[in-house]
Order: structure tokens, then C-alpha cells, then sequence
């Protein structure tokens, strides 16, 4: 008996209705979205706490506020998306009208992640309801608190005859991803991203694969350390280093290596005081099977700063390794964790090399005070996206796109960008009846005087000379 | 088959030495493209009358003029197209810069197809050069001349190992399929879709598919039947109905069913004369298996015109079908010949429900003189694109996407599109080293309270990718 039968039938059924198609139950979802976390804003603070102790100014910064300003964004441009999008014409079409339709594509399935349960599913969500679609949302089972207040909490914001929450563990959803969808958006490894895709491709569902990857950062020696150490590491520790678009490693010289070291022991001090482990500021690891991976990669290399660790707690001390070798584990997966290696490279050229004989990463991080030098890392590499001398900020704006290339992913997000993925681009023309005589020329019998008139017609460049 | 794998290592080492990367260097081999056009029509001609009797007239304006426009296009566009974009910023960047950045994504494997062998293996090759790409081409086999041609000819103007073509049947493209592309650029059935698709999961390669499917031509009681029907017979006929986007069958009141029938019939004999066999304007049939499909389509079918078809010269009469059960074979498969079913309903709302019970198709054809009808059909239904009081055209202009969905495919190209398409769109934020001081809100520890008590400070959390 297949659990998500009849809900998935409902929901198909919901979309062919018509019912998410008018703007203003669009517009009311979404405004019922930001009710719900506006009214539950201290249950969300607490199950993001149960989960990875996360703090009120993380959970705050990173997940509540970003997923109430998408859905402002969505709010006050839903009209502006939504319109028609007109297009220029050419030569034969300048008396019809050419315009590129937003339709939903139907019944949208979201798998969400576990290190920003709320920001994660919420975020996305946003875009499959102002797009018009049906919804099935996956939470991660591994943020349990988050999970429950998700699949309890949030349906009751919404029209759940467009709206299923499903739960579930892996084979839950590789169940699941055996029906179809009119799209899948995924956030998770690359390695799930290929079975996402594989199960995507029986039913040609088009799919956005949010991943991951090492994400480098690249240090000049032309910089202020102290500087730069605030700035990495905030971006580093942010949520214990669970974070996807996370400066995964350093590259940089022995020299700026000796001089980050003591910058960065200054920053962790003053971020997370004497004692890490008791600083409200600083998450722990989302579970146990994570917690002892990270344990393991704390055995990589040298251990210059940090490195303690407690089980208990699943809490692992902002880390710094030194020394490391490229075949060892924590060079070799993404870290997903509170730990930067700091591996040394001899020159600008060598560091772009290393960057590039990886897969691409979906941020990569170069810090120089010399704008040359980040232009030239910029020019020289590729990655989902980029920020120069700061940590992922990028992310923050929704004007620009977020999302991966390469084997951190496909597809992108954020803003307008979100509501552009999850629609259809629909090519319209409308012609007139009229006109006839200027069709005249494209039927047949074809005489070698049709393809004279025809060639003369085209040496005159601006003729568009598709005279269909 | 190591030769195929070497032809692609080869292919990715010139794309790494960055002789893509500028732009003088593409638009050179976008010239060259263009030159080869121009220098070898007569053989391209010769190519497409061998594999599909096409002449002149018809090789020129159904495939190789839009190519040609597409180079045009492309060159001219370019250096617009490949400049980097700045986005809005929010008020905590207002000192940077944001943009986005557009990059090649590597090296892309275009895999062509039979029908339109020329214009479909080489368009979508302009924008794959235009972004910077080295291409693999797999032309079609079952377009035999063409493929050797362009095996011939591509190497003479374009650079070697950036551009290679690889010929052979299904083992060469199961070979090819194995190896790893940036991306794949299809163009073919749904059935063969799945399976591009699922060889690119295997190494998270983003594909964009031009599949198919059956386009549904509604003609409303009121509209113009004469001119709706010669755009329909053009439509349908050229090419001997080997088109992807051609109407493939009518939908119609029984009342005008005879009148169809007969200006149609009065349009092919215009175009083809009495017998459309001796017209040098008219197509064949590809091969022999898909000559017995078609004529397969028409057994027990009450055919109004035409119907005969002859095995040697692979000759398929323009054929009119009326009446036809849409549980017929006729109606089950995309026709790809030319045979038009006609299919009485006895409303607009009939037509629309009967179209929304099939997959989604590629293209989607309304003729009616009451815009209201035209408005209808298009917001109650879903394809790729939409034609209303034409066929095809939708096509043909530059800055309409072509494309499907569904069934009928994912992503589309032609124009700018294809640039995006071939391109990945990196977001970049560029900060500066200074004044650190400005961050000093963003770091922990947090104060446990704010006097005032608003925590955290609105200036960050409104920072998060709001638009102003």
C-alpha cells in the first residue's frame, strides 16, 4: 500500500481545479506563511535550539528573518512576476503579439535539509506557492524538532488541499521520489542529488539540485590577518560549520598562515569566549553519527587551535588544522563542521590550480586587499557563487541567484529567481489573421525566383528575413 | 571504444588551456561557422536531398537561413550578452559590487537529430561556442549524409579538438553517454530523453531536452478557414510532416470537419499539385521503419485525402483522416508523418479537457477570430509554446525560448537563451579589507539584551535580501 497515493492524487487534483492559480490564493498562502512565523516564532527559536543549539541571534539572522523577507519580497512583487513578459519582435511579427508566459508546472516536490530546517524548506516553498504550484514538502527527519513543528504546525497556515507535509527517513522518500512530480528541488549531498536526479529522469522532471562541496578561500598575503580571521571564521563557526556555502579550507601562504593563526585564536576568543563550550553563540552538531565523523577528522594534520571535543554535548571546539595532506579525509569531503584546515601554497598560481583540479565548489572565497588578485582568482576558477573578501554575504542579496554548478548542483534560487524555477517560461505568439500576402512567400511550389526575392530580401540586415 | 574517450579528453584539455575564453576567439569561430555555410551550401543542400529529399528552396529556408540568422544574431549580441550584470544591492552592501558573472560551463556534448539535421545538430551549437564551451557533436545516424558531411566539414573551419564531431549508432552514443559533459544538449523522443537523462545523473550534468509529443491544432467555428487552413497544411505537410512542432492533429465541431477537409485539400494542391509525389517541394520519409510506422497510422482509418504511400522512394501521400477515435493508434503516438487526423469535439471546453488528458506538448495551436477563445485555450491549458492563428512561427523569433515541458522536454534555447543556456551565472559580491568596523553588529557574542529590546538590530535582519 503506498502511503503518498491518495495525497498525491488530492493535490494533482487541487492544481487541476484551478484553485492556486488566481494571484490572491497565492498571495493568501503566502501571507499565511508569514503568519506562521510571526505566531511561532518562540516555537521555532526552540526547536532550532533542540536541535543544533542554535542561537536566538543565528536562528534569528539566518532563519527566521531571511525566510520572512522572502516571503515579503514574494508578497509585494507576486503582480510583477506573474505578468506576461513581452518580447521583442522581429521584422515579420511586428503586428502580433510575442510574450513569454509564467504558468506553474503543477505539483512540485521539496525536500529540505536539516542544517537550516526552517530557512531551507520555507525559503523555496515561497517560490513553489507564488508560482502557482501544489506542494509535497519533505522535511529532514534528522532536525527531529524541527520536523514535528513543520509537519504540525505549518499545514495549518495553509490550504491543505494544495499542501501535504510527508515525513519520512531515506526509504520513505526514494518511495516517494518513485511518483511523479511536475518538478523536484532538492538541498542535500551530491551524492543524493544523482539518485534525486536518477528517479527525476523516469519521469523527465525537470530538477534543482541545491549541494555542496569544499568551498576555498583563498588568503593573500596583501591583507589585514585580523580582518580577515574575524570575517572567516565568523563564516566558518556559523552554525558549527553546518553550513553548505561555509569556507570549507584556507589556502595561503606560510607566511600569512603564521600571521592568521594567532588572528584567528583571537577571533574564536572573542566570538565564543574562554570556554566554547558553554558560549550560547555556538551550535553543536546536528547528531551522533555526524559528531563522531567530525571527531575523526580532528585527527587529520595537526590540531593548532581547538580540537576538543565531547560527545555528550555532540560539541566540537572551533577548530584550526595545520599540515594537513590533500588524501586526508578532512581534504577529502566536505566538512560540513566547526574545523578549517589551513593548507600552504607557494603562490597565487598554485592555489588556483588546486582550486581547480576539484570539483566546483558552490562558494568560493578569495581575501586580498589588492582588487587584481580577486579578479583574478574570480577569472580563473569556477563556483556556484563568489565573494570577495568576505565570507557567503552573497546570499544575502535576493537579486542575485543562489545555486551550484558542476557537482555542487543545478539550477538556482532566491527571489525572483525562485518564482523563475518553479514556472514554466511559456513562448506565445499571436498572430493575425491578416497579412496573408507576406506569408505568400513561404509556400510552396518554390521557384528559384521565390529563393531570389527571398536572398536579396536578406542581404538587407535588418530584414529578420524569417518571412514565415 | 577508447578513440571516443580520448576525443573528449582531448576536447576538455583545449577547453582548460582557456583558448575559449575570449571573446575575439569565438566570434572567430562563429565566423568560420558562418563561412562553411556559405562555401559548402551546395553540399549541405545535396546532404539533406539525399537523407530527406529536400531541395534548395526547402534546405535554405526550413534549416540552413536560420542558423545563419542565429550566427548573426549571436555575434552581434555577444559582447552584450557575456558582460557582467550588476544587481540591485541591499543597504548593507550599498559599497560594494554585486553582479552577476557569466561563465562557460566546460565542455558540452550536443547530440543532434535526423529530421531537421542541420539546423538542429548546428543551432543550438552557436550558443554553446557563443558561451565559451569546447562541443562534442553527436549528429544523428539515421541522417546518414549529414552526419558524414558535417564529419568532413566542421574539422576544415572550426578548431579541431574544441569542436569534434562523433559519429555511429546507438552503441557510439551509449559510449559517449558514459563519459562526463558540463552538459547535455538533447534533441529527440521522450523514450530516448529519459535515458540521456539518466547517464547525465550519473555525473549531476544539468541536460536540456527538445523532446516531443503530439500538438494539438483547435480551430474554432469562428475564425477565417481559409487562411487557417493553408497555414495548417504548410505547417504540417513541410518536411513530410517530420517536424517536432508541426500541428499534429486537428481538433474541431463536427460542422466544419468538411470544410477543413476541403480547403485543406485546395492548400495541398496549391503547394504540391495533383500529386504531391512529383512535386519537387515535397519530402520523404526518413527511413523504411518509420515509413511502416506511419503508414501503420492510417489502417483502418477513414481517409478523406490521400492515404497511399510507396516503400521505394519512401513517399507518403499528404493524408487527411476524419472522424478518428481518439483511442486509435493515430492518436496514441506523436505522428511524425503526414497524416492529419481530424478529432470532432463539440466545444471549446471539450477541446481544452481532451488536450489537458494527454501529456504536455511541445506546441499548441489555437485558430479563432475571438480573442476570448484564444485566451482560454492558452490559460486552461500547458506546452512548451503556443501559436494562435498560425502554426510553427512561435519559433522563429529570437527572443521567444524554445522549448518543452513535460513530456516535451526541459529547458529551452535559441537567441540569448541559448547563451544562458551554455552559460553558468555566477553571483559575485566584491568587498573590501576595510573598515571591519562596520561588521562589528554581525559578531557574537550577542548582548543578552538590547536596550530598547529589539534583537537582533533591524539594520541586519532587513539587510537579509530585501529588495528595495
Amino acid at each position: 500500500m503506498d502511503p503518498f497515493e491518495d495525497t498525491l492524487r488530492r493535490l494533482r487534483e487541487a492544481f487541476a481545479s484551478g484553485r492556486t492559480r488566481p494571484a490572491e490564493f497565492r498571495a493568501a498562502q503566502l501571507e499565511g506563511l508569514g503568519r506562521f512565523l510571526r505566531d511561532n516564532r518562540q516555537l521555532l527559536l526552540d526547536a532550532l535550539a533542540q536541535d543544533l543549539h542554535k542561537s536566538t541571534f543565528e536562528a534569528e539572522v539566518s532563519e527566521i528573518a531571511i525566510s520572512q523577507s522572502e516571503v515579503d519580497l514574494a508578497l509585494r512583487n507576486l503582480q510583477a512576476w506573474m505578468k506576461d513578459e513581452r518580447v521583442s519582435k522581429n521584422l515579420a511579427t511586428q503586428l502580433d503579439s510575442a510574450f513569454i508566459r509564467k504558468e506553474p508546472f503543477g505539483l512540485v516536490l521539496i525536500i529540505a535539509p536539516w542544517n537550516y530546517p526552517l530557512n531551507l524548506t520555507l525559503v523555496p516553498l515561497v517560490g513553489a506557492i507564488a508560482a502557482g504550484n501544489c506542494v509535497v514538502l519533505k522535511p529532514s527527519e534528522i532536525s527531529k524538532s524541527m520536523e514535528k513543528v513543520l509537519a504540525e504546525v505549518l499545514p495549518r497556515y495553509l490550504d491543505q488541499g494544495c499542501f501535504a507535509v510527508v515525513l519520512g527517513g531515506p526509504a520513505e522518500t526514494a518511495q516517494l521520489l518513485e511518483h511523479r512530480f511536475d518538478h523536484v528541488f532538492f538541498t542535500g549531498s551530491p551524492c543524493v542529488g544523482k539518485i534525486v536526479m536518477a528517479a527525476a529522469a523516469k519521469h523527465l522532471t525537470p530538477v534543482t539540485l541545491e549541494l555542496g562541496g569544499k568551498n576555498p578561500c583563498y588568503v593573500d598575503d596583501d591583507c589585514d590577518p585580523q580582518t580577515v580571521a574575524n570575517r572567516v571564521a565568523w563564516f566558518r563557526y556559523f552554525n558549527a560549520g553546518q553550513t553548505c556555502v561555509a569556507p570549507d579550507y584556507v589556502l595561503c601562504s606560510p607566511e600569512t598562515r603564521e600571521r592568521l593563526l594567532p588572528a584567528l585564536q583571537n577571533a574564536i576568543a572573542r566570538f565564543y569566549g574562554d570556554d566554547p563550550q558553554r558560549s550560547p553563540n555556538l551550535g553543536h552538531i546536528i547528531s551522533q553519527k555526524h559528531f563522531k565523523r567530525l571527531q575523526g577528522l580532528l585527527g587529520c594534520g595537526r590540531v593548532a587551535i581547538g580540537g576538543q571535543s565531547d560527545e555528550s554535548e555532540r560539541y566540537i571546539a572551533p577548530t584550526v588544522l595545520v599540515d594537513v595532506q590533500e588524501t586526508e579525509p578532512v581534504m577529502q569531503e566536505e566538512i560540513f563542521g566547526p574545523i578549517l584546515p589551513l593548507v600552504s601554497v607557494r603562490s597565487l598560481d598554485e592555489a588556483i590550480d588546486f582550486i581547480n583540479r576539484r570539483e566546483k565548489p558552490l562558494a568560493l572565497y578569495a581575501f586580498s586587499n589588492s582588487s587584481q588578485v580577486v579578479q583574478r582568482v574570480l577569472a580563473q576558477t569556477s563556483s556556484g557563487g563568489f565573494c570577495g573578501n568576505d565570507g557567503f554575504m552573497h546570499m544575502t542579496l535576493a537579486s542575485l541567484p543562489f545555486g551550484g554548478v558542476g557537482n555542487s548542483g543545478m539550477g538556482r534560487y532566491h527571489g525572483k529567481f525562485s518564482f523563475d524555477t518553479f514556472s514554466h517560461h511559456r513562448a506565445c505568439l499571436l498572430r493575425s489573421p491578416g497579412m496573408e500576402k507576406i506569408n505568400d512567400l513561404r509556400y510552396p511550389p518554390y521557384s528559384l525566383r521565390n529563393l531570389r526575392v527571398l536572398l536579396v530580401a536578406m542581404e538587407e540586415r535588418r530584414c529578420s528575413c524569417t518571412l514565415l | 571504444m577508447s578513440k571516443i574517450s580520448d576525443v573528449v579528453k582531448r576536447a576538455r584539455a583545449a577547453y582548460n588551456t582557456g583558448l575559449t575564453r575570449p571573446l575575439q576567439f569565438r566570434i572567430q569561430q562563429l565566423e568560420a561557422l558562418r563561412r562553411m555555410i556559405q562555401e559548402r551550401r551546395s553540399d549541405i543542400t545535396e546532404a539533406l536531398a539525399a537523407d530527406l529529399h529536400k531541395n534548395e528552396w526547402t534546405a535554405y529556408y526550413e534549416e540552413v537561413i536560420y542558423v545563419l540568422e542565429e550566427i548573426e544574431y549571436t555575434i552581434k549580441k555577444l559582447p552584450e550578452w557575456a558582460k557582467d550584470e550588476p544587481v540591485e544591492k541591499t543597504p548593507e552592501t550599498q559599497q560594494d559590487e554585486s553582479y552577476i558573472h557569466s561563465e562557460p560551463l566546460g565542455v558540452v556534448l550536443i547530440i543532434g537529430t535526423w529530421n531537421y539535421p542541420f539546423n538542429l545538430t548546428i543551432q543550438p551549437m552557436v550558443g554553446a561556442i557563443a558561451a565559451g564551451n569546447a562541443v562534442v557533436l553527436k549528429p544523428s545516424e539515421l541522417s546518414e549524409n549529414m552526419a558524414n558531411l558535417l564529419a568532413t566539414i566542421l574539422p576544415q573551419y572550426l578548431d579541431k579538438d574544441l569542436y569534434p564531431v562523433i559519429n555511429g549508432g546507438v552503441p557510439e552514443t551509449t559510449e559517449v553517454l558514459k563519459e562526463r559533459f558540463d552538459h547535455i544538449f538533447y534533441t529527440g523522443s521522450t523514450g530516448v530523453g529519459k535515458i540521456v537523462m539518466m547517464a547525465a545523473a550519473k555525473h549531476l550534468t544539468p541536460v536540456t531536452l527538445e523532446l516531443g509529443g503530439k500538438s494539438p491544432c483547435y480551430v474554432d467555428k469562428d475564425c477565417n478557414l481559409d487562411v487557417a487552413c493553408r497555414r495548417i497544411a504548410w505547417g504540417k505537410f513541410m518536411n513530410s510532416g517530420q517536424t517536432c512542432v508541426a500541428p499534429d492533429y486537428i481538433l474541431c465541431d463536427a460542422s466544419i470537419q468538411h470544410q477543413i477537409v476541403e480547403k485543406l485539400k485546395k492548400s495541398l494542391k496549391e503547394f504540391y499539385g495533383e500529386d504531391a509525389k512529383k512535386s519537387r517541394d515535397y519530402g520523404r520519409i526518413i527511413n523504411a521503419r518509420h515509413f511502416q510506422r506511419v503508414m501503420g497510422l492510417i489502417e483502418g482509418q477513414k481517409v478523406a485525402h490521400g492515404g497511399t504511400g510507396d516503400m521505394a522512394s519512401r513517399y507518403i501521400a499528404p493524408t487527411i483522416l476524419t472522424d478518428v477515435d481518439p483511442q486509435s493508434q493515430v492518436m496514441q503516438e506523436e505522428i511524425f508523418g503526414p497524416v492529419m487526423p481530424i478529432v470532432c469535439v463539440r466545444s471549446l471546453e471539450e477541446a481544452i479537457q481532451f488536450i489537458n488528458q494527454r501529456e504536455k506538448p511541445l506546441a499548441l495551436y489555437v485558430f479563432s477570430n475571438n480573442n476570448n477563445v484564444i485566451k482560454k485555450m492558452i490559460s486552461e491549458t500547458s506546452s512548451g509554446g503556443v501559436t494562435a492563428n498560425d502554426v510553427i512561427v512561435h519559433i522563429t523569433v529570437h527572443s521567444l525560448p524554445f522549448g518543452g515541458v513535460g513530456n516535451s522536454g526541459m529547458g529551452a534555447y535559441h537567441g540569448k537563451k541559448s547563451f544562458e543556456t551554455f552559460s553558468h551565472s555566477r553571483s559575485c559580491l566584491v568587498r573590501s579589507l576595510l573598515n571591519d568596523d562596520a561588521h562589528k553588529a554581525r559578531y557574537p557574542p550577542s548582548p543578552a539584551k538590547v536596550r530598547g529590546g529589539e534583537w537582533p538590530p533591524h539594520s541586519l535582519t532587513s539587510a537579509q535580501g530585501v529588495l528595495r
